[in-house]
């Protein structure tokens, strides 16, 4: 599916802001291979707008695929932003006139996403401290959100989580005594079930944009959202893996479990126990091993072709050294 | 096998030669370009440190089962007794053997890594 991007952005430019108006400096971000992400500006006669086309250029198997639909996340965006979390405000959901697939479009929405540069930029000296306390804050409001029926979430819990990636880890055919400790010793200390509540998904450092003046200023890349225990959003965002070099700073390695868990009680969420929190952090951690041997084994069956989902196998050593030190500090 | 080069010479030269040219593509080939020569770093450090941490791991490995083996057989019996339950995080000497192996590995993948510790 070959789609000329720039130039279809060129007719939503118009379709959106008018007459005249042009889409400017289209450009591909560094992104996933099946999802593409594309900068781009509209110039039109009401003056120039940073806007962000997401879209899906692989196929799509709603049925299987962990991921929702574009549209879903458009109207999880809506609804998230109705209970004041920062989502970035939605343009306009594609349809077949506009010829680029399954899209969507979103303003651009000031700020870093970087998260080697928000943990170690000096311009963001200023609001790193508060950035652990304003995760909290928004993922209580996030998790008090009514998920819009439309956008058919699934729901998932620790047991569901473990059967899905060991089965994907056993189809791996890869043989990692740590993974197979984490899984046996996660699932002898499953947490007591508690109501699900809508989660983000992929809450992290990475997903965020900060703004050096205000902090956490929007939460990015809804589509891994469903129905689950509110600790797996607090869990994710301290995986050690995004951290960027700040395994010292438990909370995306710009912050404290102290302030996220405060930050979550004081925006009204269910108070949640630290212990908690880890286990869904080793979990996490036991996902992201997982995902990196899925990528390789995407590359090795010839399904992708880039030489980024090899070498991504390569990280699943770090989760084992991540993995290990949870379970000696004990869970 | 041959010293002139060493297998090891001629990645560290192509890595080299990646990170010369980087510079000059688009943003997206300048991101995998950077995953290529990442790549090339790694296979040179596992030609070099490789054969020493797998006989480290084998040692381990044959302290913590209790009989001799290769690497291929140890290492898939210590898994399946972790998936079984036989061995865990109580068992001695498990998570001691268990962060040697890790350690060595992640020196070889990833070596700037930071990860949790005292």
């Amino acid at each position: 599916m070959s789609v000329d991007v720039p130039a279809a952005l060129s007719r939503l430019a118009v379709r959106l802001a008018g007459k005249g108006a042009r889409a400017a400096e289209a450009q591909r971000l560094t992104g996933g291979a099946s999802m593409e992400t594309w900068a781009f500006a509209i110039e039109g006669p009401k003056g120039r707008e940073e806007m962000i086309l997401r879209r899906r250029s692989g196929p799509f198997d709603p049925e299987n695929s962990r991921s929702t639909s574009l549209a879903a996340e458009a109207a999880l965006i809506s609804a998230v932003r109705a209970k004041g979390a920062p989502a970035p405000p939605l343009v306009h959901l594609c349809d077949e006139a506009d010829g680029l697939g399954e899209a969507h479009v979103t303003r651009r929405v000031a700020g870093e996403t970087l998260g080697r540069r928000i943990n170690t930029d000096p311009k963001f000296d200023a609001v790193r401290p508060l950035l652990a306390r304003q995760c909290g804050e928004v993922l209580a409001r996030i998790h008090s959100v009514s998920p819009p029926a439309q956008a058919h979430l699934k729901t998932a819990d620790a047991a569901v989580e473990l059967d899905r990636y060991e089965e994907a880890y056993r189809t791996s055919g890869a043989e990692r005594p740590v993974l197979e400790l984490a899984f046996r010793h996660l699932r002898d200390h499953l947490p007591e079930a508690r109501r699900p509540v809508l989660l983000h998904g992929d809450f992290r450092n990475g997903n965020l944009i900060v703004d050096p003046e205000k902090g956490l200023a929007a939460v990015l890349d809804w589509e891994l959202s469903h129905l689950g225990d509110p600790a797996e959003d607090l869990g994710w965002i301290c995986v050690n893996s995004w951290r960027f070099g700040r395994p010292d700073r438990p909370v995306g390695g710009f912050g404290d479990y102290e302030d996220l868990l405060a930050g979550y009680e004081s925006a009204g969420g269910e108070p949640v126990p630290l212990g908690r929190v880890r286990y869904w952090q080793a979990l996490g951690s036991l996902k992201w091993g997982v995902m990196c041997l899925m990528m390789y084994s995407s590359w090795a069956t010839g399904a992708e072709a880039s030489v980024e989902r090899p070498m991504i196998g390569r990280r699943v050593s770090e989760t084992e050294i991540d993995l290990l030190n949870i379970l000696e500090a004990g869970l | 096998m041959i010293t002139h080069p060493k297998p090891e010479e001629l990645t560290e030269a192509v890595g080299r030669w990646i990170e010369q040219v980087r510079p000059q593509l688009d943003p997206r080939n300048q991101f995998l370009a950077r995953v290529a020569a990442n790549a090339l770093a790694a296979v040179t450090r596992e030609l070099t440190l490789g054969d020493q941490a797998q006989a480290a791991a084998v040692e381990r490995l044959e302290a913590i089962l209790g009989h001799g083996g290769n690497y291929r057989g140890l290492n898939w019996e210590l898994c399946e007794k972790l998936r079984a339950g036989e061995m865990g995080v109580a068992t001695p000497g498990l998570l001691a053997t268990l962060r040697g192996n890790v350690l060595d590995q992640l020196a070889i993948d990833q070596p700037s890594y930071k990860y949790e510790g005292p």
